[in-house]
């Protein structure tokens, strides 16, 4: 079996990506020297605290059930803190589960394009989590993928299993040490959300602006299963191609996504949403809201595919140009199926209107503050619908964020 | 307080306004009539000082002094306010975002305009109904505490129950802070509730008449604007 899929990533090692520019991979190094394990995260450098922190990543692991954290090519630190939960490197675990083959590759094509083939070949690690059947995870898992090399790239390949009536919720933040100018970030996420089972996806990315970056992104849910995928980037990337997919394959499956985007620099972003509605009563909702400043330039995609007559799914996009030189391309997509599938989508362009401005300094409030308050609003994870329990936790985040804009 | 001189105002190429002057003095409370499309809305969002309507000759002073140039927010911070006819949908602002900056009793405030608590967490202005878009800048108002207060037909879009209790709230807020008004509406209703002591009839751009304000209000219900008319033209 593993034959079969290695020969399918080596035929696709030179297959381009449908979106985003192209990348040579041979511009980007796979030699690495190997990192000591670390006892906790405190023992990690001060600079590595904070990059790590400022991605959501609880360095003293309050009100965290347990932690995967990576430099590089080297797993330096797993800890588990709630029994029923599964965290280790998925290298590892593909040799203490036989059984752990007939996931991999199962969400995303290894043959997608030469990114997923150059994780399958040249893989480098990546998590793999699990909750045990009916096991709720009383506090977010908390992962970190980062690059502390320059010029170097990272294949990480993840998995993530919620058995049958569990719950699980994973905060994963991506980052670059202070030193890293270029790089290259490809991560294979693969969901398998099982029966009643519910996970909470929130990525957050802070990368660099000669950072490349390209997620490959899919989940399965089955009969009543949630997944919820919140994605957060503010900070510059050189390019960031990903257009994660959901399969709703069970009856009232449930999925929704909320995306947070700002372009700044000369950024480039194309992300968008996708989801599979196949079974009776599946249901998905999409909300990007996306501002691009200076020379950035932003896709936002959304794709609802309806395929049973049963479901239902709604679109939402809404951009805010802060500059002439930026873009935002909001290309939202419904395809039906099946006929009475509901399919909705509302899109929304534009740069802040003089009208908004002046009624707000007409309150007191000088331009600039006025202008602040609408993009920090417009980024406020409140207005966005996330889940209570990960709000305050995003929110603090964002603080810290938008505290840099 | 407020000294308007010979303004004329234009929006984009289009002169709105022709040498108009209003003189409104402290704890004064005043009342534009006017039909559609003669210049009301131009006059409260000049006073305002919103940078779509420009003053092409004249001058105003506030407080004796010449705010003709000056900006909103100079304006805003100065006392002056606007309850705006149509506030725009601000995507991003909740209720609440705005409303704890400029007053601390946020909660009382919404409660004396009888807007439900849960208005706080919603952007500002967006699904609200035409009531609740006049409450909240009432509220806004409130909080703001400005000395002179411009209503921009507060009264349409909101029921006559609602009107009554709130003008009581504004009642008691011109008195306690000593404020003027200048409000403008097509109907009467607001007479009912806001004891003014001055009329205006606008009529294309200019102020056709002036005077007492029951007079005034009976002539126009009697006979309408057209009766006006003859007044610009003597």
């Amino acid at each position: 079996m593993f034959e079969e899929i290695k020969r399918k990533a080596k035929e696709a090692s030179k297959k381009k990506a449908e979106l985003g520019p192209d990348l040579n991979l041979k511009e980007f190094s796979l030699a690495t020297k190997p990192l000591p394990k670390i006892s906790k995260l405190s023992e990690l450098q001060k600079e590595e605290k904070k990059s790590a922190s400022n991605v959501g990543i609880e360095i003293k692991e309050r009100k965290r059930s347990g932690t995967f954290f990576q430099i590089n090519h080297s797993v330096i630190y797993e800890n588990v803190k709630q029994d029923g939960l599964e965290i280790m490197s998925t290298t590892e675990a593909l040799k203490k589960y036989s059984w752990l083959k007939n996931y991999w590759w199962k969400a995303v094509p290894v043959n997608c394009d030469k990114y997923t083939a150059q994780a399958e070949l040249k893989q480098t690690h990546g998590y793999f989590i699990r909750a045990l059947p009916g096991v709720k995870a009383k506090f977010p898992v908390q992962a970190c993928l980062f690059i502390s090399q320059n010029g170097l790239a990272q294949n990480v390949h993840n998995i993530i299993i919620a058995e049958e009536g569990s719950e699980l919720q994973l905060i994963t933040g991506c980052t670059i040490g202070l030193h890293v100018a270029k790089g290259l970030h490809i991560g294979i996420s693969e969901f398998f959300v099982k029966k009643d089972a519910s996970v909470t996806f929130s990525m957050i990315h802070s990368w660099g602006k000669d950072v490349d970056v390209r997620p490959r992104t899919a989940a399965i849910v089955e009969e009543n299963g949630t997944f919820i995928n919140n994605y957060i980037c503010f900070k510059p990337v050189k390019s960031l191609q990903m257009y994660p997919v959901t399969y709703c394959v069970g009856k009232n499956s449930k999925t929704s996504y909320h995306t947070l985007l700002y372009g700044v620099g000369k950024s480039y972003l194309d992300v968008g949403s996708k989801v599979e509605l196949i079974a009776e009563g599946s249901r998905a909702g999409i909300i990007t809201r996306a501002i691009a400043k200076d020379e950035s330039q932003i896709f936002a995609r959304g794709h609802l595919i309806g395929k049973h007559k049963d479901t239902k799914g709604h679109l939402e996009c809404r951009g805010l140009l802060l500059s002439e030189r930026a873009k935002i391309h909001a290309i939202p997509e419904l395809e039906g199926k099946a006929s009475g599938c509901e399919l909705s989508h509302e899109a929304a362009v534009g740069k802040i209107k003089e009208e908004e401005l002046w009624y707000l300094m007409s309150r007191g409030f000088t331009e600039e503050e006025a202008t602040s308050m609408i993009i920090k609003g417009f980024l406020d994870p409140e207005i966005i619908g996330l889940p209570p329990l990960l709000k305050d936790q995003i929110k603090k985040i964002m603080e810290k964020v938008v505290k840099g804009l | 307080m407020l000294k308007i001189e010979n303004i004329s105002v234009s929006v984009g190429e289009k002169e709105i306004i022709r040498n108009l002057s209003l003189n409104v003095k402290r704890k004064e409370r005043h009342v534009i009539f006017g039909p559609n499309a003669s210049g009301k809305t131009t006059l409260a969002m000049t006073i305002m000082g919103i940078p779509s309507y420009k003053i092409t000759s004249g001058r105003i002073f506030f407080e004796g002094r010449e705010i003709t140039k000056l900006s909103i927010v100079e304006r805003a911070k100065l006392g002056i306010f606007l309850a705006f006819q149509n506030p725009p949908q601000i995507r991003g602002v909740t209720v609440n975002s705005l409303m704890q900056i400029l007053s601390k009793e946020t909660k009382g405030i919404l409660r004396k305009v009888y807007l439900d608590e849960n208005i706080g967490l919603r952007e500002l202005g967006v699904g609200f109904s035409g009531g609740e878009k006049k409450r909240l800048e009432i509220a806004q108002a409130f909080a703001m505490k400005p000395k002179l207060l411009i209503l921009d037909e507060i009264d349409s879009g909101i029921d006559i129950e609602s009107l009554r209790l709130i003008g009581k709230e504004i009642n008691k807020f011109l008195e306690r802070n000593k404020a003027s008004v200048i409000a403008i509406t097509h109907y009467g209703y607001l007479l009912d509730y806001l004891n003014f002591n001055k009329a205006h009839v606008m009529i294309r751009g200019q102020i056709a008449c002036s005077g007492d304000v029951k007079k005034i209000w009976k002539i126009i219900s009697k006979e309408g604007y057209k009766w006006c008319e003859k007044c610009l033209r003597r």
